[in-house]
């Protein structure tokens, strides 16, 4: 392919973007919507996905409370009991001194609340790292069996259910966004059907005038692109927008519920790469595809 | 009047529709090189067909049609643009892109095949000139009366050169006056040595020309003769 037919091929597919423009903004329209939807739906999906994570992470530690005045050693060789358990990944041990620290630290300001404080509350601690989640359960009934353990504890019901809820959201999402990519493949070669339907004339003259189909194809192919691009630079814009927006809003409310959940939130700057590439390819891709499939009747004269 | 040798030959060429409705029947047809036909019949009764058929949209159930000397279904997929490029198409509904202005309809048929913007801006005003547009050039389909939109159609289609022009029904959609005109750029065309084929109706034009007439009916020719009128049945109207 040489040069000049290349030039031509751009050129003549910015000329006809500019002829035919209410049909390119209908399907830059288009495509937006649809990648603005399963924006929103991949970002949610994300969203649910790192809080399970996170929430996996903190929650797969068990707290063992330790009773009152037992002994050093004994509190030593506990841990070295813990560790050998089965489902164990490490123990780590925690002063009540340790504990009544982070408190206060935790608090800032408001640390001068506990000034009054007489006897730390706080009981000495083993923090038990589970290896696998899954046996939460096995490993709480044997810490339970030793001598001086005071209480168990473990958010297993929390996390349970935070994990059913995060692999619903995510079958789900995933299974929306799969129908709404066979809907937009649908919507758009729709459209371009309508501008090829409407340029009918023009390929027909084309093809009389005794053009190659390339040359009549390539002007297509690349409006085509132009428009997914187009659609997928809008889509993004709105996306990030929109995210960051109600992301403020969220923090503007409830600025207990975001500094809670600050580490569960995924960043804009975390996902826009990710989708930046998904939208930039199916953008491009439905371009090329609606354009082909509907050009394909047309170049048979 | 220039002849040269044959361009296009129909060797028994038949064409069944579906297997069922027969188009063409039988067509044995030498065309030489600069020679001006006109072919006529009622609707129906095939020379859409033959024009398809040497356009090569459609390919003949029996025979075969050559253009100089090749079997133009024989001609590979790709390379039937190149072909087509010998011949230039005038519709009877003109076909103007209506987005585009006059220069730019005409141009559209040279970029479709690669010239230069050099040569573009060279040749167009040429051609609208020999088609008396100069002044219209910036003008839209619309703006134009059918007349003009045929003179641009005509210009569009020998902007390339083409060896033959074929034309459907040019002065189908014109009045008597306008319809002169345009065929006063058809024999100009021809007069420089270009093939025309020309389908048409118009009984006044072909008995005012008197050049070849093959006529057809049901899908065969019935009569072929170096010059004459539309028919040897006495004129009706």
């Amino acid at each position: 392919m040489n040069p000049k037919k290349i030039s031509y091929i751009f050129r003549q597919a910015f000329k006809s973007m500019w002829r035919n423009r209410m049909m390119g903004f209908a399907s830059i329209g288009s495509v937006t919507a649809v990648l603005v939807i399963l924006g929103f739906i991949l970002v949610i999906v994300l969203n649910v996905n790192n809080m399970a994570m996170v929430a996996k992470e903190t929650f797969d530690q068990i707290a063992v409370y330790v009773l009152e005045g037992v002994e050093d050693e004994q509190i030593v060789e506990l841990g070295k009991s813990f560790r050998k358990i089965d489902g164990v990944m490490g123990v780590a041990y925690q002063t009540k001194d340790y504990a009544l620290e982070k408190v206060r630290e935790d608090w800032g300001d408001d640390a001068y609340l506990l000034r009054d404080l007489r006897n730390n509350p706080f009981p000495n601690t083993y923090v038990v790292q589970l290896s696998d989640v899954s046996k939460a359960d096995e490993v709480i009934a044997k810490l339970e069996t030793f001598e001086g353990v005071e209480k168990v504890r473990y958010y297993q019901d929390a996390v349970n259910s935070l994990i059913k809820i995060s692999d619903f959201v995510k079958r789900l999402g995933i299974a929306v966004i799969l129908i709404l990519l066979l809907i937009s493949i649908f919507i758009i070669s729709n459209t371009i059907k309508i501008t090829v339907l409407n340029r009918q004339r023009e390929i027909e003259l084309m093809q009389y005038i005794g053009a190659t189909n390339g040359y009549v194809r390539g002007p297509f192919m690349i409006e085509g692109i132009m428009l997914g691009l187009m659609g997928s630079c809008v889509a993004i814009l709105i996306i990030m927008l929109g995210y960051n927006y109600s992301i403020d809003y969220l923090a503007g409310r409830y600025i207990a519920l975001i500094s809670g959940m600050s580490g569960y939130l995924v960043g804009i700057e975390m996902v826009i790469n990710d989708l930046i590439i998904i939208f930039m390819t199916i953008g491009i891709g439905i371009g090329i595809l609606g354009s082909l499939v509907s050009l394909k009747k047309f170049l048979s004269i | 009047m220039l002849r040269g040798g044959t361009v296009i030959e129909f060797n028994n060429v038949t064409k069944i529709y579906k297997k069922t409705f027969t188009a063409v029947k039988d067509i044995n047809l030498k065309i030489d090189k600069g020679e001006f036909i006109f072919i006529v019949g009622k609707s129906g009764a095939g020379k859409s067909t033959l024009i398809k058929l040497l356009l090569r949209e459609i390919s003949p159930s029996e025979g075969i049609v050559t253009y100089n000397n090749q079997d133009i279904n024989k001609i590979r997929k790709r390379n039937v643009a190149a072909y087509r490029r010998n011949i230039g198409f005038i519709f009877q509904d003109y076909r103007l892109l209506p987005k585009m202005t006059v220069y730019e309809n005409i141009a559209f048929a040279m970029e479709m095949i690669c010239c230069q913007a050099k040569n573009i801006r060279r040749e167009v005003p040429l051609v609208l000139s020999m088609v008396g547009l100069s002044d219209k050039a910036k003008y839209y389909p619309d703006e134009l009366s059918g007349g003009e939109q045929q003179r641009v159609a005509i210009a569009r289609a020998v902007i390339n050169k083409p060896e033959t022009i074929i034309a459907d029904e040019p002065t189908g959609n014109l009045d008597t006056e306008t319809s002169k005109e345009i065929m006063k750029i058809l024999t100009e065309i021809n007069k420089r040595g270009t093939t025309v084929i020309m389908a048409t109706h118009d009984r006044e034009i072909v008995n005012h020309y008197q050049k070849r007439v093959i006529e057809l009916k049901n899908g065969a020719i019935i009569r072929d003769i170096n010059s004459g009128g539309y028919s040897d049945e006495p004129k009706e109207d």
